[in-house]
């Protein structure tokens, strides 16, 4: 019964909160392509892997009033700041122990930047071409956000603490 | 004449219920068109279970995809000589056109529910494996086959060709909103592409929409949200699609315990083992699916066989709406109350919810990742549709989402009367 509505409220449960609609589509990718069984399905879009299906069921989530989403001014952006609600914890009870532990990746990924997580997703996104083959790929349709070596550097040796997790 | 520019020495005709005609002049679409791999989508409805609902609704990925390039090729037409338009993307833009849905299988969003695809996986592999439509590809030249399969996975690096086949209004759901409502016959989905193609421009990275053109996109939108709602998620063909899932999953649960079937499931075993090669996925269609779900109505286990006649014969679960939230404490007790009257409610009871999103925008300083439709005012700024039009503006952002329960109705009434479960269950479903 609404068992994927009930995964990703796990995981809202797990994060605490989730700042930026961006960061919230790459974490969730992340942790897919980590092994995580998410059922939304992914597609590469602007900022790289994108879930329309994703953006539907957290809606559905917020008007169920399980999680809380607050849109914020900025001085010169909205963001979108998600948490669970007390009802989506009183809801998860009926699925005690069904879903797996991944509290360490989530913290992982949770200290990260959306514009690291968009680079880490998109390498993972072209993962089964080779390192170099990957980093141009990454230059060529991430063109705008213009990501340094040591921002690849440092997202290779992300995807390993991942993996490393994962094993 | 390099096989890249080669023609056909006089121009074929599909004749098409949509465009009227499907137009192939250039010899590598043709050759194309005839590979097993293309002809296969012949074997693969377009709208899956609607048939259920709509009788008429039996055309096929092979229709929508020729419709899809002969789209493309119009727009293509138009765009001669026009600024930020490259010629030599021509071919590509067309092939892509043509082949964007190649790796869908039969009723791919159950299979790929179940079995854990992804058609768009598919398509690549197609595109870029040992096959007549790689070998085609090839023929352009070497690194051809990688550059569709970029445009169709939207990682090409040209991004107005990417925004042709896939964006909020491309060659596709033009396509697929036209031919669907005419095959399912209803009256919506009915807007005037030849307007929209006509003010279509090119820009460097996206298509773009001159502001005379307005009203024509507002009625696209507007019937793209009601065929969503009207057709595509239309309960009854969700009914259908529910049991099929089912099936799948159980001729799956059985296989893996080591269930003897009286004919072996060969086209599914390396599905159910979870190893499908491309060899395999391209050999299954509708036909074969359809062969198994006869022969499955033999097995001596019950669920299978129930699901299968259910399918094969229209016996459809019913349904309520439901609030997931209020009712999650009955949802659970439902659960019990089915396995006490021996009713599986891993089989017999199912929820399905169905959202849209009929368009979606992003501003400054918003982070959004749907390219949204811009409109070209005579000045040449950019302004995007929704800042234009009070209609869209309406239903901008709008998501709408609906909650659906699904039951066998009818093995519920055989439960005797006076049974306290039976009781309880009609409280809880029909109250």
């Amino acid at each position: 019964m609404l068992a994927n509505h009930a995964n990703l409220l796990q995981f809202f449960s797990s994060v605490e909160e989730v700042v930026g609609r961006k960061k919230l589509q790459k974490m969730i990718y992340i942790l897919k392509k980590n092994g995580i069984p998410f059922g939304e399905k992914y597609e590469f879009h602007l900022f790289g892997p994108y879930s329309e299906e994703l953006s539907l069921r957290v809606d559905e989530l917020s008007n169920l009033g399980l999680i809380n989403e607050m849109k914020e001014d900025k001085s010169s952006y909205t963001q979108y700041r998600y948490t669970i609600t007390e009802e989506g914890q009183q809801f998860l009870t009926h699925y005690e122990n069904q879903f797996p532990d991944y509290q360490e990746a989530v913290r992982l990924l949770k200290d990260r930047s959306s514009r690291f997580l968009e680079l880490v997703s998109t390498m993972l996104y072209f993962e089964e071409l080779p390192q170099e083959e990957v980093e141009e790929k990454v230059r060529t349709v991430k063109k705008k956000q213009n990501y340094t070596d040591e921002e690849m550097k440092d997202a290779w040796e992300f995807i390993g603490s991942l993996k490393k997790l994962q094993a | 004449m390099a096989y890249r520019d080669e023609k056909l020495e006089e121009e074929k005709v599909f004749k098409d219920p949509v465009h009227r005609y499907v137009h192939v002049r250039d010899r590598v679409i043709w050759d194309l068109i005839a590979t097993p791999e293309f002809q296969r989508l012949r074997r693969i409805k377009q709208l899956g279970t609607s048939n259920m609902t709509f009788h008429g609704a039996e055309h096929s990925r092979f229709n929508h995809s020729l419709g899809v390039y002969e789209i493309v090729r119009r727009i293509v037409g138009n765009f001669e000589n026009r600024k930020n338009w490259r010629k030599e993307q021509r071919l590509l833009l067309l092939c892509a056109a043509l082949l964007h849905d190649l790796g869908h299988g039969p009723y791919s969003h159950s299979f790929e529910k179940v079995f854990g695809l992804d058609h768009e996986e598919f398509t690549r592999k197609i595109i870029l494996g040992d096959t007549g439509v790689n070998h085609v590809l090839r023929k352009v030249s070497a690194s051809f086959p990688k550059k569709v399969a970029e445009v169709i996975n939207k990682t090409y690096g040209d991004k107005l060709i990417v925004s042709i086949i896939s964006s909020q209004i491309d060659a596709d759901r033009m396509d697929y909103l036209q031919r669907d409502a005419y095959f399912t016959g209803v009256s919506y989905g009915h807007f005037d592409m030849e307007r929209i193609l006509r003010v279509m421009r090119p820009r460097e990275d996206q298509v773009v929409i001159k502001e005379s053109g307005m009203h024509a996109v507002e009625d696209y939108i507007m019937s793209r949200y009601q065929m969503y709602w009207q057709v595509y998620f239309h309960p009854v063909t969700r009914s259908a699609e529910v049991i099929l899932t089912k099936i799948l999953h159980r001729a799956k649960a059985l296989y893996q315990s080591d269930y003897t079937f009286k004919l072996r499931p060969q086209h599914f075993i390396s599905l159910f083992d979870g190893n499908v090669t491309l060899g395999d996925y391209i050999r299954l269609d509708e036909n074969v699916t359809s062969f198994y779900f006869q022969a499955w109505l033999e097995e001596e286990d019950d669920i299978l066989r129930d699901l299968c006649e259910r399918f094969l014969n229209r016996r459809l679960f019913k349904y309520i709406e439901f609030n997931p939230l209020l009712h999650v404490k009955e949802m659970v007790e439902l659960s019990k109350l089915f396995s006490e009257v021996g009713i599986d409610p891993e089989y017999y009871l199912i929820d399905d919810s169905s959202s849209d999103l009929p368009y979606d925008f992003y501003r400054p300083g918003e982070e959004e990742e749907r390219l949204p439709i811009h409109l070209q005012l005579p000045n040449g700024k950019l302004k995007e549709l929704s800042r234009q039009s009070d209609i869209v503006e309406a239903i901008s952002g709008k998501k709408r989402t609906d909650h659906k329960l699904y039951f066998p109705q009818d093995i519920l009434e055989a439960l005797p009367d006076d049974s306290r479960q039976k009781q309880r269950i009609y409280e809880i479903l029909f109250q």
